[in-house]
């Protein structure tokens, strides 16, 4: 089975109160942020190794593959080979102008790329934390005709690799979904809960840590040598014109701090006179 | 004349209250708008939304729309689109998951949870949250259709209008993709508490609250005694104390109510991108530095199992002194 995960570099997400706006609201300044993998991206990474291997023995099924993809600049091969690290096989990388992206014209090199990498599967996050959008896994499906499921939070691989069943984090509750692949998911924070991921080739009574794994020493070095295929978004011949026009961009309203109460007695009184809520 | 189409939200026959926040973001456009409903046994839904100033209300009802499955509604809400300029859903589960496919669909551009809609010469310009609401955006999309998802804490639920929209059948188009995904089942977490999002009042909860039993001892009475919904970081979802959909957050719900609670929750701030705009903010918090207290209006300072406890007796009193 090949899958194929796309992966955004974002300004360090925990840190996102620190941008600034630069030249009079025309642009949104990350300089000083660390970038990083967008971490929904890397949920997908780990999702989908969980797919290809037996999480037990650390063996990949045989002929399986990852394959990340990445549109930005050249440094994004830092966060690729990061994502090689903890398993993936190859990377692509088309090199591209962020602010010339939007998520249709990803969607639209993407649908790309998988008709030249004819994955059975595009795990990606369901958003990237910096533009917030969660559009370009739906998008995709569309443009693809592939079946799909979003905000995904567990699946389950058929032994014949020929289904999956998506349990989708909806409002209200789990939607589950069996689709037939080849097929597009967008994955949710709980996909790298302990069980969230069966393949059946991994024993049911393995216990995956919470979280994307990390990386030891020897899987950095070995990452190493693991080729990243540059490439310009030209070269996918889509057209690269924006069907969004941002403006112009302002920090928001900032919210002052209020008092500290000296016991519930005064929260309570400062909740009924001062606020009027209770 | 450029026209508002308003996808509403059903859900086993209900309209939901999500749709309502469509019909401000219309409203608050000031365009004319028709409203599409789509589901099964979507009847009553389509009479009640009758009641606020539609054009037309258009009803596409099928069993095959019996559950959600966006592979199956999208073509239909895309036939039903065309010649509307703007195609707006809420950003609910539902809209996030539905907008898009239909975007693509009519090869137009999106924009995603937007908080604002201006129109000056016949041009609309969008304000959209960005970087977990650290940034705001001003942006236009320069498709000649437009789909956008309204962000349910911005735009207050609309109250009906009076009048009565014709109603009219939408046709149901056939999905190409329906055989190649199935719908197995919903597990609903059902609860007589107010939804999230549409509540006035909201005490979350979160990792300090240690179980399940931490949240049903301590944390619900006081949500009970307030009338409120109750939500919760990330931290106590992950661990499993609490249904995965009471979190609040960028990547969660968001929610503006006139108080909310925080108990024991330490403000990260992917969990303030989703709470910042409430009216008031308390913060309970044994840490006086807890970033939390950066936008508290009242922060104490003080632990969540005695002060929590007292809170509920003292809302409990004023309760019952009426
Ligand atoms: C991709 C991504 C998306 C995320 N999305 C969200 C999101 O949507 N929503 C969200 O909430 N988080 C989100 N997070 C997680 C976020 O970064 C924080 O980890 C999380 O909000 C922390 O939850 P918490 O405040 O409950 O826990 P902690 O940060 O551990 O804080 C616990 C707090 O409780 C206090 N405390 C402990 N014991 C007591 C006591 N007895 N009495 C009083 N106070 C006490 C402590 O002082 C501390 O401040 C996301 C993270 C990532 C990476």
């Amino acid at each position: 089975m090949k899958i194929l995960v796309p992966l955004k570099r974002t300004a360090d997400p925990d840190n996102a109160n620190k941008i600034k706006i630069g030249a009079g609201g025309a642009k949104i300044e990350t300089t000083g942020l660390e970038p990083k993998a967008n971490p929904f991206d890397e949920y997908a990474v780990e999702a989908s190794l969980r797919l290809l291997e037996n999480g037990q023995t650390k063996v990949r099924i045989a002929g399986d593959k990852l394959t990340i993809a990445s549109f930005g600049p050249k440094e994004a091969a830092t966060n690729i080979r990061q994502a090689l690290a903890m398993g993936a096989d190859d990377g692509l990388l088309f090199l591209s102008d962020d602010n010339a992206l939007d998520g249709d014209l990803i969607a639209r090199a993407l649908a790309k790329v998988v008709e030249q990498q004819m994955p059975d599967l595009v795990v990606l996050g369901k958003q990237a934390v910096d533009g917030d959008s969660n559009q370009v896994g739906q998008i995709l499906a569309e443009l693809l005709q592939w079946p799909s499921a979003t905000f995904a939070m567990s699946m389950e691989l058929s032994a014949d690799k020929k289904t999956v069943i998506v349990g989708r984090e909806v409002d209200g509750g789990v939607i589950k979904l069996r689709l037939t692949l080849p097929a597009v998911i967008t994955v949710d924070l709980r996909i790298v809960a302990p069980k969230s991921v069966v393949n059946h080739v991994t024993p049911a009574t393995f216990t995956y840590p919470d979280g994307a794994r990390f990386t030891p020493l020897p899987m950095i070095i070995k990452a190493k040598s693991k080729p990243i295929v540059e490439a310009s978004l030209a070269s996918l011949g889509v057209d690269t014109a924006l069907k969004s026009k941002y403006l112009s961009f302002a920090l928001p309203p900032a919210r002052k701090g209020g008092v500290k109460v000296k016991d519930v007695a005064e929260l309570v009184q400062k909740l009924r006179t001062e606020a009027k809520v209770l | 004349m450029s026209k508002i189409l308003i996808v509403a939200e059903v859900a086993a026959g209900k309209l939901k209250r999500t749709t309502h926040s469509s019909i401000t973001f219309a409203r608050s456009a000031g365009l004319p708008f028709d409203v599409l409903v789509v589901g099964q046994h979507v009847g009553t839904a389509a009479e009640e939304l009758r009641g606020f100033g539609a054009g037309v209300v258009k009803v596409a009802d099928d069993a095959a729309f019996a559950n959600y499955v966006g592979e199956v509604y999208a073509p239909t809400v895309a036939e039903a689109a065309k010649g509307y300029v703007v195609v707006v859903v809420t950003a609910s589960s539902f809209g996030k998951d539905l907008a898009p496919r239909v975007a693509a669909r009519l090869g137009a551009g999106f924009a995603s949870d937007v908080a604002g809609v201006e129109v000056a010469g016949g041009v609309l310009t969008y304000k959209r949250p960005m970087y977990a609401g650290n940034a705001i955006a001003m942006m236009q999309i320069t498709s000649e259709t437009q789909v956008v998802s309204a962000r349910q804490s911005e735009f207050e639920a609309a109250a009906p209008s009076g009048g009565l929209s014709a109603l009219e059948t939408a046709s149901t188009v056939a999905a190409p993709l329906a055989g190649r995904v199935e719908f197995l089942s919903f597990d609903e977490v059902k609860s007589a508490r107010p939804e999230l999002a549409e509540a006035k009042v909201v005490v979350s909860g979160g990792r300090s609250l240690k179980s399940v039993e931490g949240f049903k001892t301590v944390l619900e009475p006081l949500v009970d005694v307030m009338g409120a919904a109750m939500g919760a970081s990330r931290a106590a979802v992950d661990a499993g104390y609490v249904p995965n959909d009471l979190q609040v957050g960028q990547t969660g719900k968001v929610v503006a109510p006139k108080l909310y609670v925080a108990v024991g929750i330490s403000g990260a701030i992917q969990h303030i991108a989703g709470m910042k705009n409430s009216k008031v903010i308390v913060a309970i918090n044994k840490d006086a530095e807890a970033p939390i207290f950066q936008l508290a209006d009242y922060g104490l300072v003080g632990d969540l199992f005695k002060a929590v406890p007292e809170l509920t007796e003292a809302v409990k009193k004023i309760r019952a002194e009426g």
